[in-house]
């Protein structure tokens, strides 16, 4: 093999690495292109969405009326708000629950969730009580059991005990003109 | 406000790897060192903002401000402080942030210690730094921002996972981090050198102690990942030959071979192309591993939680990175001139050899943990690869390895004479020879026996063979003892670093050996008061007690080691936050072996408890074994010759000294 012969394979050598790394890479993007049409674990949305609600049956608050449970919550279409005295976010939306309450929109039930039921008690009396009946949560277990990650959490449930709705985060203005308001529309 | 601080020094970072990867360039192409001397100053730059950002990180762990997305689902007020802290890197967003922070150092430290450089070299690395700062920093800016709030704010935190609280898990991430980010200099500096189109061995003496650091970094991180494994999980195993474990491994053996041809290059002024390839890949495959952790692409106990569009933006700078910088290899590279032909029988040659044997087995593990995925994705099947074909290609390629391993010291550059070796090897082989036959006239004389003699007689081979020399150099029993003693203190550090590294694989391969070879285990349902009996050790399961901890609650088993008079409480742990079972093993070690306690399911209506007991024999040597490997780079890295003044290079590159790694 003469000298130029030698220096021009040579030169084909050095792009071998760089093909067999573009086929690689070729094959990670199919993979990626592939994970992302299975829908990965990643993009759970809320399991429970369009599901029945979960069994739950919460202790009333403090000389508060009887409590929360399942059966009350499959009577006609409802809003059902996981809220505590310990989080600032809720009284962003407190106004607003407020104001559905006195313009009768919509029965609103309340979840003390994690909260010390005397606390929680005080905390409506001190701001407003906007719920029809408000069972306490303080171990988590309704809260665990509708998949509540942060307070406030917002469920719809229509009459037959269907979460047709979620919300997570104080609910604004906006949120309920755009999101809650066409849907209780839309149902009744 | 102090995450937005965070989050505002870690933006102001984007532009400054932004000026610090393109200014040197400009410079270099109008040869304007003010230009080229931006990249110093953005490199330093570079350390400070990025401390603070992971310092302000840091800080919202420790007050536990779950306002903080990352710290919420991270953290939790019981969790103690020390893993409050190592939480920050106990996730994908914080780990990354370490990893740019590491980068940034290692981008500082040119800066530090490379007032010797060219400038025009210099300022090419840093800014090759520069691009992959850029690149994984605008990752997490615009995938996996730590800093990003949380509106409602929760009362308190998801926990970490209780496996991840581990005292040896704290820091393993770190040092596996140090490893692959140390990959990144011989990286940066190989891609300078194609930049400017020389190789010389001026440029060898400069990446080699910043491959050695990595190099020992990652072998410590890899060694402290297998003892948490080994404790922690409670299989009684400490390698399972899992994507992400090979995932470090494959980076290490191609880093292994650019210690041993980066000396050639040093030495011989040869192997130029071959070195600069495998500083290339050697970071290729550190960040492969990166992308193999966090894409979801394989699964893995290890895993990160996977999120695809994050591996689009990985692979997308895996691209990049490694598909731009192998085509400047194939443009450049056969410019780079070749010099000399080796002869078979030399010190180079042997180091040739070397690198031609790891970088096969790095090739083998490399399609054993890629070929399941190829597999799926051409359509051939699901198909998985486990221990058995590693084992299968990996011991016959390694084999050899390790007996050239106790050859390539005794053959010196150029040129060696066969007998010379045979004369300075023939002790060493006799020893090891006699030494095989005693272990196994000891044994029982079956299969697993010999296969067990024959790895620790590979070991006792290597080490017989490292005595060897180490006597030969200080002439022990040949010179007075004055003498040899100061012929120990002048001999190079760079020369121990290699004995220790290489004394460190002979333990590590007794470890791994001795345990596949002899290991017992049993498996038993177990009442308190019964007794089992495992290697002739006598364990009486005493009794079960609860107990409430902060953080989680524990079933603890009591068993009595009646000949070591010792009491052994192996764990179920149930953790609230977030709720999660572990098993803590109990271990108790001679120092040779371990007996490894799992207590497992239980009571059930007997009130019986599964008990699985393992007699663990020369486990400590894997330990015993990394340690001195790493002593070894340590060492090494302490050589004067190594203290990054190469100014000197001139005068003593004609004299190349046996076993100098």
């Amino acid at each position: 093999m003469n000298e130029k012969n030698s220096s021009y394979w040579y030169k084909r050598w050095t792009l071998i690495p760089l093909i067999f790394v573009l086929v690689l890479i070729g094959v990670f993007a199919k993979r990626l292109v592939d994970i992302d049409n299975n829908k990965p674990a990643s993009y759970i949305p809320t399991v429970l969405l369009n599901t029945l609600i979960p069994e739950i049956n919460l202790d009333p608050l403090p000389n508060r009326g009887k409590g929360l449970n399942s059966e009350h919550l499959r009577k006609k279409l409802i809003l059902l708000n996981f809220w505590g005295s310990w989080c600032g976010a809720c009284l962003i939306e407190h106004e607003l629950l407020m104001e559905i309450k006195r313009k009768n929109i919509i029965p609103i039930h309340g979840i003390a969730w994690r909260d010390k039921p005397n606390e929680s008690i005080n905390w409506l009396k001190k701001y407003g009580d906007p719920y029809s009946l408000v069972g306490q949560d303080p171990e988590s277990k309704a809260a665990i059991a509708f998949g509540v990650t942060g307070a406030p959490e917002t469920f719809m449930i229509n009459e037959n005990g269907i979460i047709i709705y979620k919300h997570t985060g104080p609910i604004t203005e906006k949120v309920w003109l755009n999101d809650f308001l066409p849907l209780i529309r839309e149902y009744k | 406000m102090i995450p937005e601080i965070g989050f505002f020094t870690l933006s102001l970072s984007l532009g400054v790897a932004l000026i610090q990867s393109v200014m040197p360039l400009i410079g270099l192409k109008k040869n304007n060192l003010t230009l080229m001397s931006l990249a110093d100053n953005a490199a330093i730059m570079q350390v400070l903002l990025l401390s603070i950002s992971f310092a302000t990180l840091i800080h919202s762990f420790i007050s536990s401000d779950f306002s903080v997305i990352n710290v919420y689902q991270n953290s939790h007020t019981t969790k103690p402080l020390i893993y409050k802290i190592t939480g920050v890197w106990g996730n994908h967003e914080g780990s990354l942030l370490l990893w740019v922070l590491i980068l940034a150092i290692f981008g500082g430290a040119v800066v530090l210690f490379g007032n010797n450089l060219s400038k025009r070299i210099k300022a090419a690395a840093l800014s090759v730094q520069g691009m992959i700062g850029l690149g994984f920093i605008a990752f997490i800016i615009f995938t996996s921002n730590p800093f990003e709030r949380l509106n409602p704010v929760p009362l308190d935190g998801k926990g970490l996972n209780p496996l991840l609280q581990d005292p040896g898990l704290a820091i393993h991430p770190p040092m596996l981090y140090l490893g692959y980010v140390g990959f990144s200099m011989a990286f940066s500096f190989a891609i300078a050198a194609l930049i400017e189109g020389k190789v010389d061995s001026l440029w060898a003496r400069w990446v080699r102690p910043w491959t050695l650091a990595a190099w020992t970094f990652l072998t410590v991180g890899i060694g402290l990942g297998s003892w948490w494994a080994y404790y922690e999980l409670g299989w009684g195993g400490w390698w399972y030959w899992d994507p992400v474990e090979n995932a470090s491994f494959i980076p290490w053996l191609t880093g292994t071979a650019l210690i041993h041809s980066l000396v050639v290059l040093e030495k011989r002024d040869s192997l130029k192309s071959w070195t600069i390839l495998l500083a290339i890949v050697t970071f290729s495959l550190s960040l492969l591993g990166t992308f193999l952790v966090r894409s979801g692409v394989l699964t893995s106990v290890h895993a990160f939680a996977s999120d695809p569009s994050r591996g689009i933006f990985i692979l997308i700078l895996l691209l990049i990175t490694v598909g731009g910088s192998l085509t400047l290899y194939a443009i450049k590279a056969p410019k780079l001139d070749q010099s000399g032909v080796f002869s078979p029988i030399s010190r180079e040659s042997s180091l040739l050899i070397n690198n031609i044997f790891l970088a096969t087995s790095a090739s083998t593990v490399l399609i054993g943990t890629l070929y399941p995925l190829v597999a799926e994705s051409i359509g051939i099947g699901k198909i998985s690869v486990g221990p058995p074909y590693f084992n299968m290609v990996f011991i016959p390629i390694f084999i050899p390895l390790i007996i050239l391993m106790g050859i390539g010291p005794y053959l010196p550059w150029r040129k060696a004479k066969i007998i010379n070796i045979y004369l300075n090897l023939k002790v060493v082989v006799l020893l090891t020879i006699i030494s095989f036959v005693l272990f196994f006239s000891f044994s029982n004389y079956k299969l697993n026996d010999l296969a067990g003699c024959a790895g620790i007689t590979l070991s006792a081979w290597v080490i017989f063979s490292i005595s060897n020399d180490f006597i030969n150099k200080i002439k022990l029993f040949k010179n007075p003892i004055q003498d040899c003693l100061n012929r120990a203190r002048n001999l190079r550090r760079s020369a121990y670093g290699m004995m220790f590294a290489h004394i460190g694989v002979g333990l590590l391969i007794i470890g791994i050996s001795g345990s596949s070879a002899w290991k017992q285990e049993l498996i038993v349902s177990l009442k308190p008061g019964e007794e089992i009996r495992i290697a002739g050790n006598r364990i009486i399961f005493k009794e079960i007690n609860f107990l409430n901890a902060s953080n989680y609650q524990s079933l603890m088993g009591e068993f009595y080691l009646v000949e070591k008079q010792v009491l052994m409480k192996p764990e179920r742990r149930i953790y609230n936050q977030p709720e999660q079972l572990t098993t803590e093993a109990a271990i108790h070690s001679n120092l040779w072996s371990d007996i490894y306690l799992v207590i497992g399911d239980g009571p059930n209506n007997e009130g019986a408890y599964t008990v699985r007991a393992f007699f663990e024999p020369f486990i400590p040597f894997l330990w015993y074994g990394v340690l001195i490997m790493g002593t070894g780079g340590i060492l090494s890295l302490t050589d004067r010759s190594v203290k990054v003044t190469p100014k000197r290079s001139r005068n003593n590159k004609a004299v190349p000294k046996a076993g100098s790694i």
